[in-house]
């Protein structure tokens, strides 16, 4: 039996674009036409899209390119002449960008279809995709869960069928970690492999677009369609961008880390299950397991809100009423403008970061704090660097729980930010990362494990990603995926 | 390390945001949960330890490989609130001067 085109792979939809059985049109509303339009209603994955858009957007795509026909939801925080981009931000209102983001012209340009916008935490602050101004994402596989965050809506959308493939952006796992928490892969390149421009600055040191899909080969693919250099980023890397087709070819002498003594404590007994289960996945797939100990995330944490802070603080002082967004209609004066446009504008996330970046770049404080961050990035770079002497990759937790309940969190920053413990070393480093999903727990809910590796391993990693899809058996690797694709049950 | 209202209310003038007097104490309190987390920092052996800016990068472009393209004064000032002839209007910045 044939499965519908919303089921499809993103690798299959664009073979079935590419021989004519299927056309743009067709491929790209499939989310839309299929039970996508009822789920769409409860999980809120999307803020800004339209038939007649996504139409036009089918009508011009390339017929021949490795994503021809694919439907691809895009965080709004990356510049789209077609849909606002507002960062799920009051003080963005209405915003339409004079430009797309390189990201979203590569898109375009491999045949894959925009299809609109997708919800996430104000500015990409947030780990639960509370913090939005048109309101939460709901985590798919319960509603009354949150999605993860900051990218909450691409990741709930990949997961519930709506399309195959979505971007988000991730400055200290807002890809990894929603990813995790709606059983999705999510892949945040090294440093400067994707273009930055055209994604709305929060901490530009750290911020890298990612990419969500169901397959580790439609990772690949995306990757590989976006991945190079960038004449408008001066940041972005102009070595050989790494080639990634080998993305099912096994794990045979590659060596894993181990580093144990980060899920002692504080990680939830399934999470934990799970990452035996992928090592011995791993094992059996001919990989080699390299235990050690590694330096707790909490380092990285408080090293992460203060560096991400103190640039959030700096970039986000563009936003002041003049040149676009949101304008208080209460100002006598320019200085009067600024405050009121800012305190109308954004959030309560958002205030309290650009509060404590301020705070850690101010007189007096610079050395005790931002100075100091700047140093502990430089002795966690170099832990992974020294650990990655050992081991091709390291296998270790996306988030220390799985998906957490609406509101549990939201008055807490502090228990939100600890939700970021496993994924923001690998910002700090600028080295890659990998979600990949590992089934259900008996409730129901997703669980996953993230590989971390050296810069410019996303080979090695998605060849992990593909050996755990198979559950360690070699003999499927070449085999179609989508033969291993069961649809989980959702509620 | 704790900070009080004073020093909300220093860091709001800076961060150009105003934070409703009521909101104070609780800003107060989470700012200053925040930054005793971080002082776990301190624990951290960071002798020899450069500070990192940024994320290494294998070879940045240079200035002349960049791309020139700029956008033209209709469409950077198309989502400005108010504008006058590709100029952005803001209210007065210097009071009391007479013409």
């Amino acid at each position: 039996m044939t499965s519908p085109l919303w089921q499809h792979s993103a690798a299959k939809l664009a073979a079935l674009v590419r021989t004519g059985t299927a056309t743009p049109q067709t491929a790209a509303e499939s989310g839309w036409d299929g039970p996508g339009a009822a789920w769409e209603t409860d999980v809120h994955a999307v803020v800004h899209t339209d038939r007649e858009a996504r139409h036009a957007a089918a009508a011009s795509a390339d017929r021949g390119g490795p994503l021809a026909g694919v439907p691809v939801l895009v965080k709004d925080n990356l510049c789209t002449t077609d849909y606002p981009t507002t960062c799920c931000s009051r003080i963005l209102a209405g915003y339409h960008a004079p430009y797309d983001a390189t990201v979203i012209s590569r898109l375009r340009a491999a045949g894959a279809v925009v299809v609109g916008k997708g919800n996430m935490d104000e500015f990409a602050m947030g780990s639960s995709t509370e913090h939005s101004c048109y309101g939460p994402t709901r985590n798919p596989y319960d509603l009354a869960r949150v999605p993860g965050g900051s990218s909450g809506g691409p990741a709930a959308a990949v997961a519930y069928g709506l399309v195959p493939v979505s971007l988000g952006s991730d400055t200290g796992g807002s890809v990894r970690q929603p990813a995790a928490f709606c059983g999705v892969y999510g892949l945040k390149p090294t440093y400067g492999r994707f273009s930055r421009y055209g994604l709305v600055a929060f901490g530009s040191s750290l911020d890298q677009v990612g990419v969500f899909a169901r397959h580790a080969g439609d990772v690949a693919t995306t990757f590989a369609a976006l991945a190079g250099p960038d004449p408008f980023d001066a940041t972005s890397r102009t070595s050989p961008v790494p080639d990634v087709s080998g993305w099912d070819s096994g794990v045979k002498g590659l060596r894993f880390g181990w580093p144990a003594n980060l899920w002692q404590a504080g990680v939830e007994p399934v999470l934990v299950d799970a990452l035996e289960r992928s090592a011995v996945a791993l094992e059996r797939a001919g990989a080699t397991r390299v235990p050690f100990e590694f330096l707790p995330g909490e380092y990285g944490v408080a090293a992460y809100y203060l560096v991400a802070t103190a640039e959030a603080s700096s970039n986000l002082a563009r936003f002041d009423g003049v040149r676009y967004g949101h304008r208080s209609a209460d100002a006598d004066d320019v200085r009067a403008l600024y405050t009121h446009t800012r305190s109308e504008g954004f959030g309560v996330e958002v205030q309290r970061r650009i509060l404590l970046g301020t705070y850690a770049l101010s007189s007096g404080y610079y050395d005790a704090y931002y100075l100091k961050a700047q140093q502990a990035r430089t002795r966690i770079r170099h832990e992974y660097e020294a650990a990655f002497t050992r081991c091709d990759f390291m296998l270790l937790p996306a988030a220390p729980s799985i998906a957490f309940r609406l509101g549990e969190k939201i008055d807490d920053p502090l228990a939100m930010y600890l939700s970021d413990v496993f994924t923001i070393g690998a910002n700090l480093a600028g080295i890659p990362g990998l979600t990949v999903p590992t089934g259900l727990t008996a409730t129901g809910l997703p669980t996953a494990v993230q590989l971390l590796g050296p810069e410019d391993s996303e080979a090695h990693l998605l060849r992990a990603g593909r050996a755990l899809e198979v559950g360690g058996d070699v003999t499927r690797l070449s085999r179609d995926h989508e033969v291993e694709f069961a649809w989980p049950t959702k509620r | 390390m704790s900070i009080d209202k004073a020093e909300v209310a220093r860091i709001a003038e800076l961060s150009r945001l105003e934070i409703p007097a009521g909101d104070m104490d609780k800003v107060a309190a989470q700012l200053s949960s925040v930054l005793d987390f971080v002082a776990t920092l301190n624990q951290l052996d960071l002798e020899g330890c450069a500070p990192t800016a940024f994320a290494p990068s294998d070879a940045p472009l240079r200035a002349d490989e960049r791309d020139g393209r700029r956008l033209t004064p209709e469409s950077a000032t198309a989502a400005a609130p108010e504008t006058e002839a590709y100029f952005f209007l803001v209210p007065p910045i210097v009071e009391n001067v007479n013409p």
